[in-house]
């Protein structure tokens, strides 16, 4: 009964997303307020039907209802509880279900929290959001409909894929869909204001905390993802330049982009038709993603396998949306004059430069992902775009951009001049210079890789702090400290997310440069070296767990005789769903983890044991979650609280009265 | 039960990825190997190095790449053997040749594009700031208006 309702909930609230798509717009059209007031409740209303549609699938999976074709597929009575729930959105249908619960949970806060834009703003932000509601609704009902009944119910499930059953990989889905789905409302705000023909200052202190919540979610989603990939995978892999990686990536790319032209908007009035246009591109990018994803042309490590009929139904939606959306940007984006001037050398300039290495590495990681697919269909060739591409025509960018970025953060707007813009930085270079020479001295022999991402991370960790210092203004030094509390929100975001850059940019050098490995076959009570530890193999032993067996090793670390840790690194099969999985065992540290993997049996009794000594490697994601830190610094700013009461905002002009 | 699940579980276990006994014992050779392999593809597998991957086949690869080491081929012989046999697919990193040139030039293109298109943008709004200076024309037949004016 509870499903049958989920059911028919989710259809009504199709019914309910299109009466948001087409009252309100008409409503804005004719200034009919009676008509945009409809856009309110209609976004209340769907997320209430979906929240409920929700509840009642997490409802079948928690209760093991195999009648549901969907929990038979993906879930098994002896799986635990903790996984009965996130298997939810653990496969296609489940997950577009989430999607469109985000979607509709954006679109009821815009018309919560939106009670101060402009009336004809708002319901026209309200229709858009409504009509990417209506697309995906429709192609969640009928391409993928999670609520599907099977005839003869089996006596059990066949089980979530194991690699899923996994915290890290479990909260990793529900992030990326809050970033990829809240760049809609960024979309829904771009479109509005190309129908209405207006951009101010307002409107890109509006834009920005949407886009701000997005990107941040996505840092934390991606980083999820990238640390289950390093400790499930079995051999410490972080980033595989996989499509389904890069499809998360490029609207991490140019959402970072959209975060900081929309600042230019803000602030200098400037830049106004480009942010309108990384708005639209933006969401085209996650639209894009999930074709990627969903529909299997590429193959890839994580996709969903999938069906070629959802592929076109969601290319033509992207289809849609971004093509509808540039081609109104060509239309209207003329109107769009841009009021503050600056020059060349100033903080804009800056912001320019920062969004066109972001832009062009998006276009880059874009072509690469796509080009295996164009160079089949034009040129009849098959090949493969793989992690050496990708290292050598992205990199670079990010170079540049962290060469760069320490500078353009103290340049003063409008207009500027480096030498004396830079003089505070001095310090920060000298000290990044030594740090990169001693590191270069310190590994003599090895590749420039690791003196580069040392050199560029203290100059952005140290460029973050002169930045916050510098903003402390004159005086005792007592003062400036006791001034850095009063600092706004912002400003600390600000040093907070590049300071997190430059620490993940130092461990992804380091890591990849001095990761050391040691493959071999060890005896049961062998001890061998590896770096600077002594590694004992003391047991192997058949455990069973709730829904699987594993393989569990007992070894033990030492250094100098002292033991260090002794860990447990297993091998499991999942019976049910028939599938191995290795269980490397981690000892994060500080400045390295250990990483040991259990292999094979062999022939002459010993077992073959991988031992990793990578270090450097939590860095890479501390360095993301200190960058999402920043955003959500940023996101509790005061300014954006307090700006929609004050009335500098779009709110102001009255709707002229009939 | 319990034995047919690990008579099940020893089925299914994979061969791993690079095992023990297939190291060469000089430790430069092994270098080279590992660089090569982590460049090429596994061809059954979703996107992963022969280096990474569990499957038969990547093993199968990996031996060759060792065997030809062993047999003095040059790096790039080895990766050319490799792609006689299983085609351009195999390379991870695509081929600088034909068609494949607009991918590997479509970032510095773009850069340039992009760079030079915001650099024009960037003039002209300083440009706004500080007016250019008339040209002797302008500034004949402003004189020429104000005279007229006067």
């Amino acid at each position: 009964m509870i499903v049958e309702l989920g059911h028919f909930f989710l259809l009504l609230a199709l019914v309910v997303a299109g009466l948001q798509t087409v009252v309100p717009m008409i409503g804005a059209a004719r200034g009919w307020r009676g008509w945009m007031a409809l856009g309110e409740a209609a976004a209340t209303i769907q997320l209430a039907l979906l929240s409920f549609s929700f509840a009642a699938l997490t409802y079948a999976f928690v209760m093991s209802d195999f009648s549901l074709r969907l929990v038979t597929l993906n879930s098994h009575t002896l799986k635990p509880m903790l996984y009965k729930v996130t298997g939810v959105w653990g496969n296609h249908e489940g997950s577009m279900l989430l999607w469109c619960l985000i979607l509709a949970l954006f679109g009821a806060m815009v018309a919560w929290f939106g009670r101060d834009l402009r009336p004809t703003f708002r319901a026209r932000v309200l229709a858009v959001q409504g009509s990417v509601g209506v697309a995906f609704l429709a192609f969640l009902i009928f391409t993928s409909n999670p609520f599907l009944r099977l005839e003869v119910p089996p006596f059990d499930g066949r089980d979530l894929n194991p690699l899923l059953q996994d915290p890290g990989l479990a909260f990793h889905p529900p992030f990326l869909y809050v970033g990829y789905v809240g760049l809609s409302t960024s979309f829904a705000f771009a479109i509005a204001a190309l129908i209405e023909g207006r951009v101010d200052a307002a409107w890109g202190r509006w834009v920005r905390p949407w886009t701000l919540l997005s990107w941040l979610t996505l840092t934390i989603g991606i980083a999820l993802g990238s640390w289950w990939a390093y400790y499930e995978l079995g051999w410490g892999g972080f980033w595989f330049w996989d499509p389904v990686e890069n499809a998360s990536f490029m609207p991490w790319l140019i959402g970072a982009a959209l975060l900081h032209s929309a600042i230019v908007v803000e602030k200098r009035e400037a830049l106004k038709a480009w942010t309108i246009l990384l708005a639209i591109l933006a969401f085209g990018f996650s639209l894009i993603g999930a074709f990627i994803v969903r529909s299997g042309v590429l193959t890839s490590v994580h996709a969903f396998a999938n069906d070629p009929e959802r592929g076109i139904y969601l290319l033509i939606i992207t289809g849609v949306f971004l093509g509808g959306g540039l081609t109104l940007f060509a239309a209207r984006s003329a109107a769009l004059e841009a009021r503050g001037v600056f020059s060349t050398i100033s903080r804009e300039g800056a912001l320019v430069v920062n969004n066109v290495l972001l832009a062009v590495s998006t276009f880059v990681v874009f072509i690469g992902t796509i080009w295996p697919l164009i160079a089949e269909m034009l040129f009849d060739r098959t090949l493969s775009v793989g992690p050496p591409f990708f290292n050598i025509a992205f990199t670079p960018f990010m170079v540049a951009l962290a060469a760069v970025l320490p500078l353009g953060a103290v340049l003063p707007w409008k207009r500027a001049r480096i030498g004396r813009a830079a003089q505070p930085l001095a310090g920060a270079l000298a000290l990044a210079i030594a740090v990169g020479a001693l590191v270069w001295a310190v590994q003599t022999g090895k590749s420039a890789l690791a003196p580069v991402g040392a050199v560029l991370g203290t100059w952005l960790v140290a460029g973050a702090a002169v930045d916050l210092w510098q903003r402390t203004g004159r005086g005792t030094l007592w003062h400036r400290l006791s001034r850095l509390t009063r600092i706004p929100r912002a400003d600390w975001g600000k040093a907070v997310a590049h300071g997190g850059f430059g620490i993940t940019t130092f461990g992804v050098a380091a890591l990849v440069a001095w990761t050391t490995e040691d493959i071999r076959v060890a005896q049961i009570g062998q001890t061998y070296d590896a770096g600077r530890y002594e590694i004992t193999l003391l047991d192997v032993q058949r455990i069973e767990g709730p829904n699987y067996l594993s393989t569990m090793a007992e070894i033990r670390v030492e250094r100098g005789g002292q033991e260090v840790v002794t860990l447990f690194p297993e091998k499991r099969v999942y019976p049910v769903a028939g599938m191995p999985t290795t269980e490397a065992a981690i000892q994060s540290g500080v400045f390295r983890d250990i990483y040991l993997v259990i292999g094979d049996p062999q022939d002459n009794g010993g077992w073959t044991v991988r031992t990793f000594i990578k270090p450097f490697a939590n860095w890479i994601w501390a360095g993301a979650i200190i960058m999402a830190l920043g955003g959500v610094l940023s996101l509790t700013d005061r300014r954006f609280r307090v700006a929609a009461g004050t009335r500098k905002t779009l709110g102001t002009d009255p709707v002229p009265a009939e | 039960m319990r034995s047919v699940l690990l008579a099940l579980m020893l089925l299914s276990a994979p061969a791993a990825a690079l095992e023990p006994n297939e190291l060469l014992e000089d430790s430069a050779l092994e270098a080279r190997a590992r660089d090569i392999s982590q460049g090429l593809r596994c061809l059954v597998c979703r996107n992963e190095s022969i280096d990474e991957s569990n499957a038969a086949l990547a093993r199968d690869m990996r031996l060759v790449v060792r065997e030809r080491l062993l047999a003095g081929d040059s790096d790039a012989a080895v990766v050319a053997y490799i792609v006689d046999r299983y085609g351009e697919y195999a390379l991870l990193r695509p081929r600088a040749t034909g068609s494949n040139l607009i991918l590997w030039i479509a970032g510095p293109v773009m850069l340039i594009l992009a760079g030079g298109l915001a650099f024009g943008y960037l003039r002209r709004g300083g440009a706004a700031l500080a007016p250019d200076p008339l040209s002797s024309d302008e500034e004949a037949r402003l004189r020429r208006l104000l005279d007229d004016e006067g």
